[in-house]
């Protein structure tokens, strides 16, 4: 036996053990997931549990090393956890920007000391982090902003907005990008910050979006003060961590049309609206596209699966995150008005305990962000043309 | 498995697309079409092909072949694809070769396999009754004589159907037209007593033809694998057939998109180059994307085939369905961007949009595949 499939045996035997029969019912709504944070609050004993033991085993981040608070696993090892944790329906214990985005880039870019100080708290949920990239006039030309941070000796003094911040108002830590130099050339001008959400001076106000939810919110800074420890990479050199982490950030988001176990949609139509004599959906046109998207779906999920191969033998390349992103967040929004379709006028229903609240029609239009969020669709395009395909301009 | 290539089968990619871009261009095919070749393709290229093993793709190293897997018959029908080399290898060393190999008895496969390993056998499945792919409706009788049979029916768009040595015909021994059981897989010479072959010359300048079987008498050691249980053969067979064609696909989608994209290079109007405008390139971006989808799922349907031979492949109907769209896509617009040169008959992409609508068609269209995925996933 190879070390992989014995590695495999004791990850099933301790997930068997150590996993609470509660965490491996699937995700019923957003409540069911866990963002960890200081002001997080658990579901369950058993949600508290679940976050608790794979924090401890450094699991819920596996690949980072075990010296910042993760699992130290290798990429083979780290997909046989995740194999083992879809057999066996475990929930994913902890989700949040600080493991998807904020962490590979303190990984290639922090200090050892701002390594030591983050990570390990990112790793065991302590600490929820948000995003401050976008502001009003700074959408996809994202490096047009004007969010200041003046150098005063040992600190910086921040003022200005940020807007379309996640969950602003329950993360406890912002990375932030702040525009340290006037004179330069937009891009050269910019740099990375980290800072307590708690700072006097900070204020956060959620915005009501067209599905009635609030992910979002307008962060505000007046004079905040920001140690200059907690300047990431060199002073002005913001961009390219702002670049690096967007690629994390887009594979994030277009990671969201495979996240989860949901039902296949066809035997949703199916068991939804019936089958006729020959046992197809009772409603051929919308047969016809639910296969189309479906077929489309795993495509875009064995891409996924390529693009992480490639990468694996050093033939990936960067801005193929860009095809996913743009391809995932259509695909996500096809999702959705298929599911509309399917659940008719039941869809609909905005209110009541039998829809969840809306859940489908609140989704449904919660997905139009996908293709706006991290760069809209015709950002994604702009770079593929430029930096896959090689054309000019753009 | 990973989703990529692994290194020996680059270097048969890369082998094998050398080898036809040298000696097989996209001006063998027009040649070919424009004298109206009896043949249809270069006998010649053939043997040279059959020489470098690519013949015996799917034959066992014991009758002859390189028995290499699905993914390697796919590696070679995308450099196929890529530069539209006219060979029987699509009817022959995949139908013919995969169909022998895996059914055959030991005499059929003695007999038939090194020559086609060789490049000196030629077979053509002729499975089609209707302009439109159902292989599950096969009406050809098959009737019981003398310890024989006797074939009567016709079929359609049998590809290399005039030239080759063997048809490998599906009939029907018992049951209805639709019945899954009943279908048995018969060995015909071409030039048997009551075969009468209409070649049809198609679109892409490719060689299909009619068939029609009156009173062909054949004796039982011409019927190929179990009488009356040809569907399940043929299932796996058509698969990787079909993946294989996806695989064509892909070569004509990429090459295609190539050519297309060098020309948003190059032309100029308005004072610049027009790959500099937005509209066209967001439309090749969008493409690009498709293609390397697509790409991903075609490899990973061939991987399963080669993985669990025995086991039916959802996936293929997915690689095929995308592969056929993408393919569409990729050849209109090559045509589109290429402006009034792309119409002409002059400029080669006029010759990937027509075979990209064969290989489309053959064994099952996008539609065909996407009714197909809903089925087998129980919707």
């Amino acid at each position: 036996m190879d070390d992989l499939e014995t590695f495999r045996q004791e990850v099933r035997a301790w997930l068997e053990a150590q996993c609470p029969s509660e965490m491996r019912q699937p995700v019923r709504n957003e409540d069911d997931i866990c963002w960890g944070g200081r002001k997080f609050r658990f579901q369950s004993e058993a949600q508290r549990l679940w976050l608790t033991r794979m924090g401890e085993k450094g699991w819920t981040v596996p690949e980072w090393p075990r010296e910042y608070g993760g699992g130290g696993l290798s990429r083979e090892q780290a997909k046989v956890l995740r194999q083992e944790m879809q057999a066996l329906g475990c929930r994913v214990p902890l989700q949040s920007f600080g493991i998807w985005m904020l962490g590979p880039a303190l990984l290639k870019f922090g200090t050892e000391q701002q390594k030591r100080e983050h990570l390990p708290r990112i790793a065991r949920g302590e600490i929820r982090w948000c995003q401050g990239y976008s502001e009003p006039n700074a959408g996809s030309d994202l490096a047009s902003l004007q969010t200041r941070a003046d150098e005063r000796g040992d600190h910086f003094v921040v003022n200005g907005q940020k807007v379309w911040t996640s969950y602003a108002d329950k993360a406890d830590w912002i990375f932030c990008l702040v525009r340290t130099d006037f004179a330069a050339q937009k891009h050269t001008g910019i740099s990375f910050l980290l800072f307590d959400m708690e700072t006097p001076g900070v204020s956060t106000r959620p915005i009501v979006l067209i599905s009635g939810k609030s992910p979002f919110c307008e962060t505000f800074f007046d004079d905040v003060v920001v140690p200059r420890g907690n300047l990431v990479g060199e002073p002005n050199g913001g961009w390219t961590i702002a670049k690096y982490l967007l690629t994390h950030e887009r594979e994030m988001i277009s990671a969201i049309g495979s996240r989860g176990q949901r039902p296949p949609m066809g035997r949703l139509a199916r068991d939804t609206l019936g089958q006729n004599e020959r046992g197809e959906v009772d409603a051929p046109m919308l047969r016809a596209q639910i296969a189309t998207f479906e077929i489309d779906e795993v495509a875009f999920g064995l891409a996924g699966e390529r693009a992480v191969d490639l990468a694996r033998q050093g033939e990936g390349i960067a801005a193929f995150s860009s095809v996913l992103k743009y391809y995932g967040a259509e695909l996500n929004k096809r999702r959705y008005e298929l599911l509309m379709s399917i659940g008719g006028s039941e869809a609909l229903e905005w209110e009541s305990e039998r829809s969840q609240d809306g859940a489908t029609a609140r989704g449904w239009l919660r997905s139009k962000a996908n293709s706006i969020e991290g760069g809209t669709s015709e950002v994604q395009l702009n770079i593929v043309a430029k930096r896959l395909l090689g054309l000019p301009g753009a | 498995m990973a989703i990529v290539l692994n290194q020996t089968q680059e270097m048969l990619r890369d082998s094998a697309l050398a080898f036809l871009r040298e000696s097989a261009p996209v001006a063998m095919l027009r040649k070919l079409r424009d004298t109206r070749d009896e043949t249809g393709f270069s006998i010649q290229l053939w043997k040279d092909f059959a020489g470098l093993g690519f013949a015996g793709v799917l034959i066992p190293e014991q009758y002859g072949g390189s028995e290499l897997g699905v993914v390697e018959a796919g590696v070679l029908m995308e450099a196929l694809g890529r530069t539209l080399a006219p060979t029987p290898f699509f009817s022959t060393a995949l139908l013919g070769a995969s169909l022998i190999s895996r059914c055959g008895s030991e005499a059929q496969k003695a007999k038939l396999l090194p020559a086609i390993a060789a490049g000196k056998h030629l077979t053509a499945l002729a499975i089609d009754e209707s302009a439109a792919h159902r292989p599950e409706r096969q009406a050809l009788r098959g009737a019981q004589q003398d310890g024989g049979y006797v074939l009567n029916g016709a079929k359609v768009f049998v590809i290399d159907g005039h030239i080759a040595d063997t048809l490998i015909v599906v009939g029907r021994t018992s049951g209805d037209t639709a019945d899954p059981d009943g279908i048995t897989l018969f060995l015909v010479p071409r030039g048997s007593d009551g075969v009468d072959i209409e070649r049809t010359v198609m679109a892409d300048a490719r060689n299909a033809a009619r068939v029609r079987f009156r009173d062909v008498r054949v004796d039982a050691g011409a019927v190929l694998g179990r009488v009356g249980g040809g569907a399940a053969m043929l299932d796996q067979v058509l698969d990787i057939a079909r993946a294989a064609l996806a695989s064509e696909l892909v070569g004509i989608a990429d090459e295609a998109f190539e050519r297309t994209l060098q020309y948003l290079k190059e032309r100029r109007q308005f004072g610049n180059i027009i790959g500099e405008f937005q509209a066209l390139q967001h439309r090749a971006a969008h493409l690009f994307s498709e293609i390397e989808i697509t790409r991903a799922a075609v490899l990973r349907s061939q991987q399963l085939l080669d993985e669990s031979p025995a086991q039916p492949v959802a996936l293929v109907s997915a690689a095929k369905a995308r592969a056929g769209s993408t393919a569409t896509l990729a050849v209109q617009e090559g045509v589109q961007m290429h402006g009034g040169i792309g119409m002409t008959d002059e400029f080669e992409i006029g010759f990937y949009m027509k075979r990209a609508c064969a290989a489309q068609t053959l064994l099952g269209d996008t539609h065909f595949h996407a009714h197909r995925w809903a089925t087998l996933r129980g919707y």
